[in-house]
């Protein structure tokens, strides 16, 4: 079974995200990045499919020279072939991105069973590059995927919507988003490590285009910081918290 | 001038509290135009029970779609055709699995783009659309501009409270058959099985939330028995799913579960973004944190400083001796 992963690089937030002066980005001076948590799990995903029924994973990233490290972080866990789309640092919009995509995946020289993504960049949070790319490239498409087997007619793709499971057929090739749970990624090995670190990282320089969608500018929601009021200091604050629930109706 | 809203059904057939936020949201958008609008609702299946709510949100005419479960690609391709034969200005979504999916399909037929997780949007005298949407799953707000004609929008539901119209409408409803294209019905939900009993996460009052602070995947004793005593359930943070301490299903965050009760305790949590994204409906948080300069400090309503294993044991017998 031969698998493209999409993955993106994104700032890894802590306790609070700060914006730029010019409010374009967020200030990434005192945080290093990671991929984005769903596409981790896309690429676990690849790996334990491929450990199972042959094949391999091809881990692709359109972002800046230094997205290249993230895609050596997917090589550790056990993709073998990983394909940089360099941009210039700037943002690309869902539409542009899945040109970029289809353009690398869709070529006849490149014929993957399955296309897995995150349901969701941690950044931007579009929830929309995976369909885009299953129609140009006439694939079908299931998104928010916990749970994923092989079948004799294709794939068995399984998520949660309210409160209950639903259940999608879909025959291969096909294009599925997938979401955190639907594994436990694991630990990149030494031997991966070592191996990623070799690799070679091919490169292409696609186009920016503008899609009708424009930033102006990133800003923190108001109201964030408050400080909570200290009912006390450890077991002594107990009558105050009672008291609070009380108040509150939680222990009527 | 219409601005047409896809309506998610509750399981009785009424309109789902989601889509009421979106019709609410709908709504606005169409009294902002220089030229105010309608506002229309797309129903699959029967539009009988959700007439009297899309009758007090404001919607003067459904469209009632004749298609049998889930299928999302020919939903969007419903949406696309009644846009087309309304010209519709905006087509709107709530920002749910479905919701999202349904309106990248739309985005994908259409090749227009597409603004998730919108708080607001208005259009402007040059008929662009300014709007402020949701980034980092609501930690950060964008101001962005679309400039696109039908505008396609989904709506970040847990920041837009549902509102009736100040005057219900009469609520004519038509029946509307899509003009399916190939593949259209390939993927479909064929299965929708129960999930198991007992009080979700999502929708529970009261949520004992467990971080890093627990220590390991035994400590969670303490916030199950206190989360019993208070009708909730017990939720977790990223790194204790990570860790493998708890099943993800626990997770409160982004990339877990967005929760909405009247009480978050949030015990030995530090308040990564990640997890304050999950918890920003909560209408009260607690904190119990041994370091008093712990981010979610900040973002609590309340505060104990100090040891969950002291705090909790002492919580848990102070409200039974009240009981008993």
């Amino acid at each position: 079974m031969e698998i493209a992963v999409c993955v993106k690089r994104v700032p890894m937030v802590g306790g609070k995200i700060v914006v730029t002066a010019d409010g374009q980005d967020v200030d990434t001076r005192m945080s290093g990045f990671t991929v984005s948590p769903h596409e981790e799990c896309a690429v676990e995903e690849a790996v334990r499919l491929v450990e199972r029924q042959g094949g391999s994973v091809t881990v692709l990233t359109l972002g800046p020279p230094a997205a290249a490290d993230q895609l050596r972080d997917m090589l550790a866990l056990g993709a073998s072939r990983a394909v940089l789309l360099e941009t210039d640092g700037r943002e690309w919009g869902a539409i542009a991105t899945a040109e970029a995509i289809v353009a690398e995946v869709g070529g006849p020289d490149r014929p993957y069973d399955l296309l897995l993504f995150g349901n969701e960049a941690a950044d931007t949070g579009d929830y929309q590059v995976a369909v885009r790319v299953a129609h140009a490239l006439g694939l079908p498409c299931v998104t928010g995927i916990k749970n994923l087997e092989v079948t004799d007619a294709g794939v068995r793709a399984k998520r949660e919507y309210r409160g209950t499971e639903e259940v999608f057929d879909i025959p291969l090739p096909a294009v599925v988003s997938v979401k955190e749970g639907i594994n436990l990624p694991r630990y990149p090995s030494l031997p991966g490590r070592l191996r990623a670190k070799r690799a070679t990282i091919e490169t292409h320089e696609p186009q920016w285009r503008s899609d009708g969608l424009t930033k102006e500018r990133l800003r923190v929601p108001a109201g964030e910081s408050k400080r909570a009021e200290v009912l006390g200091t450890g077991a002594d604050a107990v009558p105050a918290l009672v008291a609070l629930l009380d108040e509150l109706g939680i222990l009527s | 001038m219409t601005v047409l809203c896809l309506i998610e059904q509750a399981g009785d057939g009424g309109v789902a509290d989601v889509s009421l936020r979106a019709l609410t949201f709908a709504r606005n958008l169409a009294a902002s135009a220089p030229e105010p609008s309608g506002i229309a609702a797309v129903v699959f299946g029967d539009a009988a029970a959700a007439v009297p709510a899309l009758s007090e949100y404001g919607v003067t005419d459904a469209y009632a779609v004749e298609l049998t479960g889930y299928v999302p690609q020919a939903w969007a391709r419903a949406l696309a055709g009644l846009a087309a034969g309304l010209s519709a200005t905006a087509v709107v979504a709530a920002g749910t699995d479905h919701g999202s999916e349904v309106m990248a399909h739309l985005g994908a037929f259409t090749g227009l783009p597409m603004a998730a997780n919108c708080v607001s949007a208005g259009r402007n005298n040059e008929g662009t659309f300014e709007l402020v949407r949701h980034r980092w799953a609501g930690s950060l707000l964008e101001d962005a501009v679309l400039d696109a004609s039908p505008a396609l929008l989904t709506v970040a539901v847990d920041a837009v409270p549902a509102v009736p119209a100040g005057e219900p409408a009469a609520t004519v409803v038509h029946a509307f058959r899509p003009e399916l294209g190939d593949g259209d019905l390939l993927v479909r939900a064929t299965e929708s099985a129960e999930r198991s009993a007992g009080v979700s996460l999502a929708t529970a009052r009261v949520v004992v939330g467990g971080g890093r602070g627990v220590g390991g995947p035994d400590g969670f004793g303490v916030l199950e028995e206190l989360a019993g005593l208070l009708g909730g359930v017990v939720g977790v943070s990223r790194v204790v799913t990570s860790e493998g301490w708890r099943p993800h299903k626990q997770q409160v965050g982004q990339t877990g579960t967005r929760i909405s009760p009247e009480l978050y305790l949030a015990c030995g949590i530090s308040g990564a973004i990640q997890h304050m994204a999950g918890c920003l409906s909560a209408k009260h948080i607690v904190a119990v944190n041994t370091d008093p300069d712990a981010p979610i400090i900040s973002r609590a309503d309340y505060a104990v400083i100090g040891d969950l294993n002291q705090v909790l044991p002492a919580l848990i017998e102070a409200i039974r001796a009240r009981s008993s």
